[in-house]
Parts: C-alpha cells; structure tokens; sequence
C-alpha cells in the first residue's frame, strides 16, 4: 500500500514537473490565446466574437474570467494577450500605468465614441422630476426629489465606484455650486448602478446615476445630463481650478490592447483586433442579443457574425 | 470601596465607561491634536509591501532566459519562474480532470507537438456523456455507502444537467476535486507537524489566525500578480483560504487522543509511521472529518470569489447573472454550487466512516460490480450519445446539454421576487428611513466622533478587566498598528457596521438556536440550513438586498446579518445539544420550570462554546461588511475592493486586510481569554 502510494506520488510529481517544462519549451504559437471576459454583457459577446473568428484563422482560443482594471497588468505580463474594450474614463488610467511599466501595445479604437456620465432615465423626464433637464442648471431646484433616507435632505447622485473617477463628481458639484444641494453616494459596483435603476424605476422615485453609452440601458432610454462643456485641464485633477471644474465628461474612445509579443506570436489575430471597428450600434446589438433576447453570450456572438458577416470580412482583410 | 471594585465586575466596567466618556467629551476634534487621531506613521508600508513583490517578481536574481519571440535574451527573475512553473503545475491538473469530464485537446497538446496537433483538429479526447457522469455519481455513493446516498448523488448531478449547467458544473468540480484534495494534504501534514513539534504549531498559530481572518478580496491582488491570472490563480486563493480550518482541527483532534491508545499501539509494535497512520489518524478521524467537511465547504464558497482572478465555472456564471440582475438566474447557479457541496461532502463521510471487512471472501466480480457496471454502462452510454448525435439535428441531449439550454425555472423565481417586492416595499422603506435615521446614522456619527485616545482606552481596559495586563498589551497592539495608518476613520466605519451586525445575529442565533435544539428533529434541520446558507454564495443575496433597501448600510447590514447568523444559531445549538441529560434531569427534580432550566442551567453551562460562536460570527460579520463594498460602502472594503485597480494595489489590499484581520483578533483574544476562564469556573475543563 505504502510502496504504491509513494510510486503515484512519484508518477504525480513527474507528470506536473514535465507539463511544466513542457510548456516552456512549446513555441508560443501554440499556445492558445487568452482574452478576458468581465461583468457585462458587451463586452463578453465580443470576446466570443473574437474568439470565433479567430477559431476560423486556426487559432487555439481559451477565454479566462478577469477584473476589468487589473486585467492590463495580466496582458502586460503576457498572462493574456488583449484586452478588448478599454473605456477611456474609467480604463484608461490603469492602461496607460501599465504601458508605462512596458509590454502593453495600443491596439486602436474602435468606431464608436462613447459617453460616461450622470445622467437620469427616461421616465423622470416623463414625470418632469425636475423640469428643465438635461440642461445641468435644472438641478438647482429639484433636489428634494432625489432625496434618500441617507442623504440628509440633499438631492443623490450616484456615482460609480470611487475607484472609476476618484472626485471628479465631488468636485463636480463644487464648481458648479450645487454641493449645498446635491451629494454624491459611490456605489459599490456595475450591478449596484444597475439596482439602483430597477428600484427606482419601481419605486417611481427620481434618481441620477452614472451610465454610458452605448449600454444595454439605451434601449430602455436614458438621458445624459449636459453639463459646460468638457475641454483639456478644466477638472482639478488635469490642473484647473474650482471655477472650471464643473464641467462634463468628454465624448471618449473605447480601445484595444494587446500584449507587445502578440503582433509576433499571432500575426494575423494581431491583424484582426487592430482593424476591428465595432460602431455604437455594433456593440448595442451584441449586448441586445444577451439582454433583450435572452440568448446565451456565445450564440449572441454567432447571430452578430452571421448579421455583420461583411463588416467581420472587412476587419479580417 | 475600592475592594468592592477587585470583586465586581459590572463595577469595573462601569468605572470604565465613566472614563471612556469622559474622554470621549472632554478631547476637541481637530486634526492636529495626537489625543484626537494619531498621526499615520505607518502611512508608506503599504507601498513597502508593494515594493517587495514587485521586486521580488521583476528585480531580484534574474536569470538569462533566451526569448524565442524576440529572438534575444531575456532578464526573468527567478522567483517569477518558481511562481509560474507552480501555477502551470496547479493548470494541468485541473485542465486533466477538467478534460475528463468535458473533453478537450489541451492534456494531450501538452505530450504531443503543437504543429501536428494544429494540423490534426479531429485528435480530441471526447466527453463523458451527461448520463455516464450521472451513473458514475450514483455508484460511487452505492459503493460508499447504499441506495440512499447513490440516489442524492444521482439526483444531484441530474439536477445539474437538466438545468443546463452541466459544462460550468463540471468545470467547478474539476476545480475542486484539485483544489480540496491539495487543503486536505497541506491541512493534514501541517497539522501532523504541528502536533509533533511544539516550535511549529506556535509558529503556525498566529499565521493560521491572519489566514483564516483576512477577508478573500485582500488576497486576490498579491496572488493575481505572483501567480498569473487564470483558474490556478482561483484555486490557490482558495488553498490559502480553506487550508487553515484543515490544519486547525488536526491538531485539535490529535491532542485529544488519550495517551492509553498511543501506548496500546507502541505495545502492539507499532513504528514511527504505522504509530501515525494506523493508530493516531484513524483515532482523531472526528475532528480530521469535520476539517474535510470545512475544507469543501470554503473551496466552494470561495468559486464566485475565484473568479475574479480567472477561474471558470459556475461562480463567473453567477456573477454574470448578478451582473444583469437575473436573479432566478443566480439562484438557479447557487443552488448547483450547493449541491457540489453536499454531494462531495457526504462522499468524503461515507469514505472515512468505511470500515474495510477483513473477512468477507468475494471473488473478483463482487469485489469490483461497481466499477464493472460502471464500464457496462460508459459503452452503453457512448453509444447512445452517438446515437443521439445522429437524431438530434442541433443540441445533442444524450451526450452534453450545452449552457443554459435546459430546463429553467428562473422565470419563477424572479416572480417570487417581484412579488415580494410589490407587497413589502412601502412598508420595508419606511422602515428602512427609519432605521437609517434614527439608529445608523447616529450610531455611525458615535464611531466617527470618537476619540482616538477613548477607543483605546475602551479596549484595553475591557482587555485588562477580563484578561489583566497581558491581555490589554495584546489588544492594544493589535488595534494600534491600525491607529497608525491614514484609514482610521475608514476601520470606524467598519466597526461600526460589524458591531451592529454582531449584536442583532448573536440575539437572532441565540433565540433561534435555543428553540431549534429542544429536540433532535429540529436541531437536524437547523444544522442542514446552516450549511446551506453557508456554501450558497453570498453573493446572490446582495443584489435582493440593494433592491429592497437601495444602496445604503442596511443594505450591507442585511446580508452579513443572513450570512453571521449561521455560527451564532450552529454553536447555539452544538452548546445547548452538549449539556449533559443528567442535568436537565437534575433541575427538573429540583422543581425548575422549563424556561428556569434554560435560563439557569442549559444557556450558563453552554455560554463558553457559544461565545466561540459569537466569536464566529464576529469573523462573517466581517467578512460580508467587506463584501459590502459591492454594494456600496465607505469602509475599508471600498479601499480594498479598490486595490484591484491600483497600481499600488497589491501591498495596499494586504495592508488592509491585514488591519481587518487584527480587528478580528483583538476581538477572538478577548472572547477567548473569558471563555477559557469562564470554562475553569464552571468545572467544564
């Protein structure tokens, strides 16, 4: 018994001692290549989407569940290859940090511009919860209905989580002198924003809350708050003052990123994300397909290949 | 008089309530004065930390490795190397086991070239058919122990298929079938060590205490960037969070053993080794069992967690469905991570309480029917998957039930939710306003206002009044390193949210317990709701939560409410079930009513392992508080959870995992010290 157990044990030992060396020696074209899924639906149907065409260049594809700002050290260090939604308000901050340590590429935008701010859904518009929106100065006299038990009589913003934007919203509120009005809550996560939304839709209680788009939130309707408009260095964090902090978020790109062997180890999957353009409606039908239609994210990939089949040949050309 | 004061107890606190408000009114609020906050000395040892990976990972010892992409040599430190080559270790044996059950070509690309294995797409290892798994489950729990357990197991696994999470299902399990084994390894050989060598086991405690006390998010970052991010990057966050209970109980259930039986081996001849794994081990087989039943159930709580860092399965599933608020969805899934648990839990019972017959004398098909019948029905079974691949037009039902194409009641269950929802909603705000108005908000203004010099003058003395001046010193140190860094005010949140939580799940499970353990019906069922609450992710019940009381503290209060009431209620009942009859019997002939005997005798002599309860309780409340931050909060959660995306992250998530650890100690010392003396008064040890 003893003897067998130790003879497995050796067996064991061998087996991960060789794996190991094995796939240090294998060539790295090999290797499958590993793109990350995160928390929302956009983004895991393109990873399908890339992951199927890239199974029809021969590729080997292994998709790995990852955290949306920690994933550009795991590209960085070749943990994965790419990363294909990169949000500039609340991505690019971890992105550039880990260009700056090096072996991160930018691997170009997509077509779509995308917007990320306070905003209100359609229906507190409808109910004129604050008549005047989406004109920011509107927020000056209808703070009272968005009040919450915590909020201390003040109006609520909710934010996304503080490490998305640090104060950028606080002082937001500042510079456009409504902080005696209004207060801003940072909610804990994506689901948390998304929650809040159902609940207060059901409730019938005003809300504004941080969104973007393109989101899956467009189809029920949403509606960006305007604020003075965005230029370099307004906010306090790029070196403007109080008096300019006010003002709203610019229109931003949404990138690619890959890892700087990458372009080497799978030229032409390298080709494909580089090219790969996907329009604000592109990326709203893939998460329509999830939320809307109930189809599982990697079905809703194949239907977007199927309808977009021109589109994905020009990103392959 | 101050005799009076040695004597009294409730005197003493009272004395120390006195000077702790006085403090409390009498010291000004402002930054600059020491007595107010302490000034944040250790304000660079996060980044310290963070330097010492990163050097570590990227700096020391390099070694020339020649880089084929770039056709150049490359600088790798060594320890990078040493982490990676472990993780691609854990890698291949979950993608082996994975593989078994689902397919795939990766074990096999691992032996055989990677141009032939491009070129031969065809050269997969197939699947095991849905319904051969099912069988499999069915006899293994027949072999192991009888009808009844192959019927759990089988309708387990069923469950699993006909719910169309077949592929994330065996993806968890794969996961778990390396990652308990390996807790159960460590766990047993560390505890044995221990046992053996005094050294060790002191060596071992403190570690084993900040292990099992850190909150999961803390350790995501350091092992994400020292291991990779992927499913062994999952699995050994979950070996350092499940292994410290394995240790814990083996050294329990060793010391237990009566010198008589060690001295009966000795005399039957034993060696160094037959002595330990033919007498010892079998003898401490209680406590070692209890250690493996823990070291499943915290594998399988910890897959949602897991998956942050990359692990497959059934926790990224769930976090998916939370994402976009499908809670039927989620539930569905949490009921599948349930189920593993409870089927590889009574697999490993019925395992361990085997006994071998040494004397039956069976020939070679009884002795292996099972394993027989097994490879009947694997023929069987292939070939009717074949054959289903020739009927099915599109989704092959009799070899794999693809995701999410089975059958649903999700639909059912998010109704249930609405419907709660539409009927409490107006009552539950108000009282939602309510509480946050009157209770929280004032009870938070209370922490914050405190002065730094108060809060130490409470807990010390409480350390000093219960456990003398050792006591106060321990206590003192540990909360002063938290005192020292600039997230003071962030742990008062954190306190004061845990405290209030302590106290309604202590008063729940109490309450609860008590009436659960009037009889062995009852008691059975409670125990058997405990650990489902325990293994169903907590997660799932975050999102009910935001919905019914938004994105505030009752929120998170809530949840860790639901999730520390299960020690409170367990250890409750595991106290009062272990008061002697003889007792009981004893009050009853003195004429005690039953709620005198329970108030008089049962709750007195069972209040030292309910206290290790509360103590418990202290640990999830915690833990959930933390959690919290998911939903919203403004503690050290939200730093934490914060850490994911800093650059610094790594050293910071530990910092402060390391101070909700110390919060956990302090309070474990104390509970403990009292315990223990309570213990010796009443005669129980």
């Amino acid at each position: 018994m003893k003897v067998r157990n130790s003879i497995v044990g050796l067996i064991a030992t061998l087996v991960i001692a060789l794996s190991s060396f094995a796939n240090i020696a294998k060539a790295a074209s090999s290797d499958p290549i590993r793109i990350p899924v995160l928390n929302w639906s956009s983004q895991v149907v393109m990873a399908n989407v890339i992951a199927q065409v890239y199974e029809e260049l021969g590729y080997n594809v292994e998709l790995v569940p990852a955290e949306s700002a920690s994933r550009y050290e795991a590209v960085r260090v070749g943990d994965l290859h790419l990363a294909h939604e990169t949000w500039q308000s609340t991505m690019a901050k971890p992105m550039y940090e880990a260009m700056d340590k090096g072996g991160l590429i930018d691997a170009g935008s997509h077509a779509a511009p995308t917007l990320e701010d306070m905003g209100v859904p359609n229906w507190v518009i409808e109910q004129d919860l604050c008549p005047g929106l989406p004109a920011w100065e509107a927020l000056k006299d209808c703070s009272a209905n968005f009040a919450t038990a915590d909020s201390e009589g003040k109006g609520r913003w909710l934010e996304g989580p503080q490490e998305w934007h640090g104060d950028v919203m606080p002082n937001r509120l500042k510079g456009l002198g409504l902080d005696d009005k209004w207060t801003v809550k940072f909610a804990g996560s994506a689901d948390a924003l998304w929650a809040e939304l159902a609940a207060a839709k059901k409730e019938g209680r005003g809300t504004v809350i941080f969104n973007w788009t393109p989101n899956f939130t467009d189809a029920e309707g949403f509606t960006f708050i305007k604020f003075p408009t965005f230029y370099q260095g307004c906010r306090i964090e790029d070196g403007g003052s109080v008096e300019t902090t006010g003002c709203g978020s610019p229109i931003g790109w949404l990138k690619k990123a890959a890892n700087i062997k990458f372009p080497l180890t799978h030229p032409s999957a390298y080709k494909f994300l580089t090219k790969m353009e996907a329009t604000a409606g592109q990326i709203g039908e893939m998460a329509n397909n999830v939320d809307n239609l109930g189809m599982t994210h990697a079905d809703a990939a194949t239907a977007f290949i199927t309808n977009n089949r021109s589109a994905v040949d020009q990103w392959l050309k | 008089m101050i005799n009076n004061l040695k004597n009294s107890r409730p005197m003493q606190f009272g004395l120390l309530i006195l000077v702790f408000l006085f403090f409390y009114f009498i010291i000004p609020h402002s930054e600059n004065n020491y007595l107010w906050r302490f000034p944040p000395l250790f304000k660079g040892f996060p980044l310290f930390i963070n330097n010492l990976i990163y050097n570590a990972l990227y700096e020391w010892f390099p070694l020339k490795v020649w880089d084929p992409v770039f056709e150049m040599y490359e600088d790798k430190p060594i320890f990078r190397e040493v982490t990676r080559a472990i993780s691609r270790g854990v890698l291949f044996l979950i993608v082996f086991i994975r593989e078994i059950f689902l397919g795939g070509a990766q074990t096999i690309g691992v032996f055989v070239d990677g141009s032939w294995m491009s070129a031969n797409k065809w050269f997969t290892w197939p699947a095991l058919p849905w319904t051969v798994v099912v069988a499999g489950f069915m006899l293994i729990g027949m072999q192991l122990q009888g009808i009844r357990l192959a019927l759990l197991a089988g309708i387990g696994a069923f469950y699993l298929s006909f719910f169309g999470q077949w592929q994330p299902s065996m993806q968890t399990l794969s996961f778990v079938l390396i990652t308990a084994p390996i807790c159960f390894i460590f766990g047993l050989s560390l505890g044995i060590w221990g046992y053996l060598n005094n050294k060790v086991e002191n060596a071992l405690q403190p570690i084993l205490n900040i292990a099992q006390t850190m909150p999961h998010f803390s350790f995501l970052v350091p092992v994400m960037i020292l291991f990779g991010i992927g499913d062994h990057a999952g699995a050994i966050a979950t070996i350092i969070f499940a292994t410290p209970p394995m240790v814990r109980l083996t050294i329990l259930g060793l010391k237990k053993i009566s010198p008589e039986v060690v001295e009966s081996g000795l005399m039957s001849g034993c060696n160094k080794f037959q002595l330990l794994f033919k007498v010892l081990i079998p003898t401490a087989r209680t406590d070692i069992l209890i250690g493996v039943n823990q070291v499943i159930m915290q594998c399988l709580a910890m897959t949602v967690i897991a998956s942050f860092i990359g692990a497959k399965g059934l926790g990224f599933n769930l976090k998916l469905a939370l994402n976009s608020l499908k809670i039927g969805k989620a539930a569905e899934i949490g009921i599948c991570i349930v189920i593993i648990a409870v089927v590889l839990d009574k697999f490993s019972l019925a395992w361990a309480n085997k006994q071998k017959n040494y004397f039956a004398n069976l020939n070679f098909f009884q002795r292996n029917k099972n394993l027989i019948y097994f490879v009947v029905i694997l023929i069987i079974g292939s070939v009717f998957a074949y054959l289903g691949s020739l009927y099915f037009n599109n989704i092959n039902y009799l070899y794999l039930i693809p995701y999410e194409k089975g059958f649903s009641i999700s639909p059912l269950i998010d109704s249930a939710v609405d419907w709660v929802w539409e009927t409490f909603f107006y009552y539950l705000n108000s009282f939602n306003i309510f509480l946050i108005t009157n209770v929280l908000v004032p009870m938070k203004n209370a922490y914050l206002g405190m002065p730094v010099i108060s809060t130490f003058i409470l807990v010390m003395g409480v350390g000093y009044i219960i456990g003398g001046i050792r006591s106060a010193v321990i206590v003192g140190l540990l909360i002063l390193f938290i005192a020292l860094s600039e997230y003071w005010d962030r742990a008062l949140i954190t306190a004061y949210m845990a405290t209030f939580a302590v106290l309604i799940s202590a008063v729940i499970g109490l309450v609860v317990g008590s009436i659960c353990a009037q009889n062995s019906k009852s008691t059975k069922f409670m125990l058997f709701i405990c650990d489902f609450f325990q293994t169903f992710p907590s997660f799932v019940y975050l999102i009910p939560v935001i919905l019914l009381f938004g994105i505030t503290d009752t929120s998170v209060l809530l949840a860790a409410i639901v999730y520390a009431t299960i020690p409170a209620t367990r250890y409750t009942i595991e106290g009062l079930r272990s008061v002697p009859l003889s007792l009981h019997e004893a009050g009853s002939m003195s004429g005690v009513s039953r709620l005198q005997r329970w108030t008089n005798i049962e709750i007195p002599l069972a209040f030292p392992h309910i206290m290790l309860g509360i103590n418990q309780t202290v640990i999830f409340s915690l833990f959930m508080v933390i959690l919290g931050a998911l939903i919203g909060t403004e503690d050290l959660g939200q730093v934490i959870m914060g850490a994911l995306s800093r650059s610094d992250g790594a050293g910071v998530a530990l910092t402060l995992g390391i101070f909700v650890s110390f919060m956990c100690l302090a309070v474990d010392h104390l509970i403990r010290t009292w315990a223990d003396r309570q213990k010796k008064l009443l005669g129980i040890e």
